[in-house]
């Protein structure tokens, strides 16, 4: 293969790794403007001439969707970032949101071979990097689409799983609309995850562009209220359908003390802020309760964007309670370095107890205790063991809890003959069929749980497996009961 | 965006709108809300479908101007639109066949009774009802639970119409006057909070649509939780309905409160620049 990098890979090797700036971190805690601020150009360059050009690129398969890394590093090389982010887009068509959100450490930049010996070239922030270049510049050019299909199918849910699986069916010809129950789009993009990490005008650009694809995107819909999926199949005419709906329900602890004032699901609280803009109340009509001192229930990255919200709502204590250790801490290594440097206070091997209130029940203070790590459990983590006599209570006014979500029960109570798992996981086989006939599932709706481009993988399998489905191979995807495999959750 | 089509003052502070919502409209049961947003920086609250017409696309909403929002939704009118309306949400009522049932209804709680009571009524059972307010200029809907009753009974707290008194005055003399099977309460929640109490007493099966603040209605927020039965219970997926004698009142009176400050800051907000918004159009020519 040529290269239009002139050094060798000794030379690359020697290049070190670039370093993204980011807001300082006392100021950041106190806004909601992004805390990483991307590489400049010279950086971007720099960085991407340490790709060593694999014979073999890992790293491709280290990534969820197969985005062809070395070729765009390659475009990158010859300073075409607009070519650079159109060969990531014919695999990936959210590259501004996965290059801000995906986890790479574990993906991409974990095969990467330069990270054998010296850290990994930072596919992430280059991604990122290419997709902002472009945006920013005016760049982008709509791919060349298939000629037109009659077929229409239906999307539930606009989050990254249904958003991608849209985009992909659209640029294969067919008529899709993407049904969002709430008033805005991007599913848990919007009202999960803090502009912080992932601002709106870079979600906005990003559904721009799967709505210039011509998608149809129909919000205040409740796919099983408002219409039903048989409905949709045999009034509204679609050929075939596709369930991302997330895992949106939250579950508590069910310690005594939730039902006081000043305790929250992670789920509401991050939605009253993210989607809601409850931070501007009362310029919004959306109010939040933040307490001097907030206490953040979990170990996962959705803990640390409420914990990392609460700062920026004016508390003075942030708090992060978990009750294993921090190797445990299912969040990214990134996200919990920034929530250190902002300034939240973790107490790990710490469980709650019960919560406590004052006389108007309000929240006032959480009775924990102290943990040790004791033998490996079922999850093959080092299970956490009260130690007798620890207890001790945490004066805070708000508690939020980031403990888990399940797939929102709506879509599965509504469809007959659609076959769910364990708290009410759809299952499905390895095209994302379901049990229905033409009815495929992905992301956190068939996982439980999981990352972004997780989603986004599903979106794409199903994607490649409606458009064999509506060419004909009508028997071949529809997953029989006992074929169906629970996919694992948390990868 | 979803078209007032009609909108008719049921008292000074109550008005019924007819809004296009065709999706909803033909899929609308009793005992169904939607979740409604009235400007883009709104909120989301769920208010109650009283009626729907499947063939003009339209559905009915009874509004008592009491928060920012309801406020506001008041002062839209004709022509307007409002931009988000989504639904219909929670389970329908199930209805029950061959049994004498007491609707009790109060103040804009009857705007939620009434299409639980047609459909009772219509379903063949015997229903008489039990409509209470502050006073008489807050009664609403007298005529329409009259057709869709057996027989009806109105109170007032300043007996200033119907009897003086609480609606569980009034039914506490039809639990013992007739043998009564179920009882549906909405309204206040003191007041169904009252009417479980008494119908506990008197072993009467009783059921409470539960008015619990919500965010998205679709059971990803968790803010409406309730507890029923000792148990953790989402109002918009679980309910509104549940079994009164299992629900924890006093809990979800308190988590009620949560926002009262932020209400009371929001409408305070909203009545100056209304206020100033009034005076402009009376200088202006």
């Amino acid at each position: 293969m040529s290269t239009a990098n002139a050094l060798k890979p000794s030379q690359r090797m020697k290049i070190p790794r670039a370093k993204s700036a980011e807001q300082d971190a006392h100021e950041r805690a106190c806004n909601f403007l992004e805390v990483a601020l991307g590489f400049s150009v010279e950086q971007a360059l720099s960085e991407a001439t340490r790709c060593l050009e694999c014979k073999d690129p890992v790293c491709m398969t280290g990534c969820p969707v197969n985005v062809d890394i070395r070729s765009f590093l390659q475009l990158m090389m010859v300073e075409d970032y607009a070519g650079a982010v159109r060969k990531i887009r014919e695999s990936n068509y959210l590259p501004a949101i996965c290059g801000r959100v995906c986890p790479q450490e574990t993906q991409c930049e974990a095969v990467c071979t330069m990270g054998k010996k010296h850290e990994p070239v930072a596919i992430g922030k280059l991604e990122r990097f290419v997709a902002d270049y472009e945006s920013l510049r005016g760049l982008f050019v709509p791919p060349a689409g298939a000629p037109q299909r009659a077929e229409k199918v239906a999307i539930v849910g606009s989050g990254p799983s249904g958003l991608t699986c849209a985009a992909e069916l659209a640029q294969k010809g067919y008529q899709v609309t993407v049904f969002e129950a709430l008033h805005e789009v991007g599913g848990v993009l919007r009202y999960g995850i803090p502009e912080f990490r992932l601002p709106r005008t870079v979600l906005d650009m990003e559904i721009g562009r799967v709505k210039d694809l011509g998608v149809e995107i129909l919000t205040n819909f409740v796919v099983g209220m408002t219409a039903t999926l048989d409905e949709l199949m045999d009034t509204w005419g679609f050929s075939a359908i596709y369930l991302g709906t997330g895992a949106g329900s939250p579950s508590f602890m069910e310690i005594p003390g939730e039902g006081l004032i000043g305790v929250y699901s992670a789920n509401e609280f991050l939605t009253r802020v993210n989607l809601m803009r409850a931070y501007a109340f009362p310029d919004t009509d959306t109010p939040v309760r933040i307490g001097k001192h907030v206490a953040v229930i979990g170990g996962g990255n959705t803990a640390m964007d409420a914990v990392r919200t609460s700062l920026r709502l004016g508390a003075e204590k942030a708090y992060l309670v978990y009750r294993r250790s921090r190797t445990e801490m299912p969040a990214r290594d990134e996200e919990i370095h920034h929530a250190e440097e902002e300034g939240v206070e973790f107490l790990l091997l710490t469980n709650p107890l019960r919560i406590l209130g004052n006389e108007k029940h309000e929240v006032r203070g959480m009775e924990c205790q102290r943990m040790e790590l004791g033998e490996p459990d079922s999850s093959g983590r080092r299970k956490p063991v009260p130690i007798p006599g620890s207890e001790f209570v945490l004066e805070v006014e708000t508690v939020i809890e980031a403990v888990g979500q399940s797939p929102n029960p709506i879509v599965q109570s509504t469809t007959p003959g659609l076959k769910t798992g364990r708290k009410g996981v759809v299952e499905v086989g390895e095209k994302q069929e379901t049990s229905r006939r033409g009815v495929f599932a992905g992301g956190d709706l068939s996982r439980g749980g999981a990352t972004v481009i997780l989603a986004m993988k599903d979106g794409k399998t199903a994607a490649a497996a409606i458009d064999e489905y509506l060419n004909g191979k009508r028997d071949l995807v529809v997953v029989a009961p006992e074929t169906a495999v629970p996919q694992t959750a948390r990868s | 965006m979803f078209k007032i089509r009609e909108k008719e003052f049921l008292s000074p502070t109550i008005a019924r709108f007819v809004i296009e919502a065709p999706f909803i409209a033909p899929k609308r049961k009793p005992g169904n809300f939607v979740i409604l947003r009235v400007s883009e920086r709104g909120e989301r609250i769920p208010i109650t479908l009283v009626d729907s017409d499947p063939g003009a696309g339209t559905v009915t909403l009874i509004v008592q101007g009491i928060g920012k929002t309801t406020k506001e939704l008041l002062t839209k009118n004709v022509g307007d639109a409002i931009p988000d309306v989504v639904g219909p949400l929670g389970k329908p009522t199930p209805i029950h066949t061959n049994e004498t049932i007491v609707c009790v209804g109060g103040g804009v709680g009857t705007a939620e009774l009434l299409p639980i009571t047609r459909a009772l009524h219509a379903a063949g059972n015997i229903v008489y009802s039990i409509v209470g307010a502050r006073s008489r200029d807050l009664i609403i809907l007298e005529q329409e639970m009259a057709a869709a009753s057996d027989e009806l009974f109105m109170t007032t707290d300043d007996g200033s119409y119907g009897r003086k008194g609480f609606v569980t005055d009034q039914l506490r003399d039809l639990l013992t006057s007739r043998k009564v099977d179920t009882v549906y309460a909405i309204g206040p929640l003191p007041m169904m909070k009252a009417v479980s109490g008494v119908t506990k007493d008197a072993g009467v099966k009783t059921v409470v649509s539960l008015n619990a603040l919500m965010v998205d209605g679709t059971g990803m927020c968790g803010g409406c939780r309730v507890s029923v039965g000792g148990k953790m219970r989402f109002a918009c997926v679980d309910g509104p309905e549940f079994n009164a004698h299992e629900v924890d009142f006093d809990e979800l009176i308190i988590r009620n409160r949560s926002y009262s400050e932020h209400e009371r800051e929001s409408v305070q907000r909203f009545e100056e620049s209304h206020a100033c918004q009034a005076r402009g159009a009376e200088v202006a020519p």
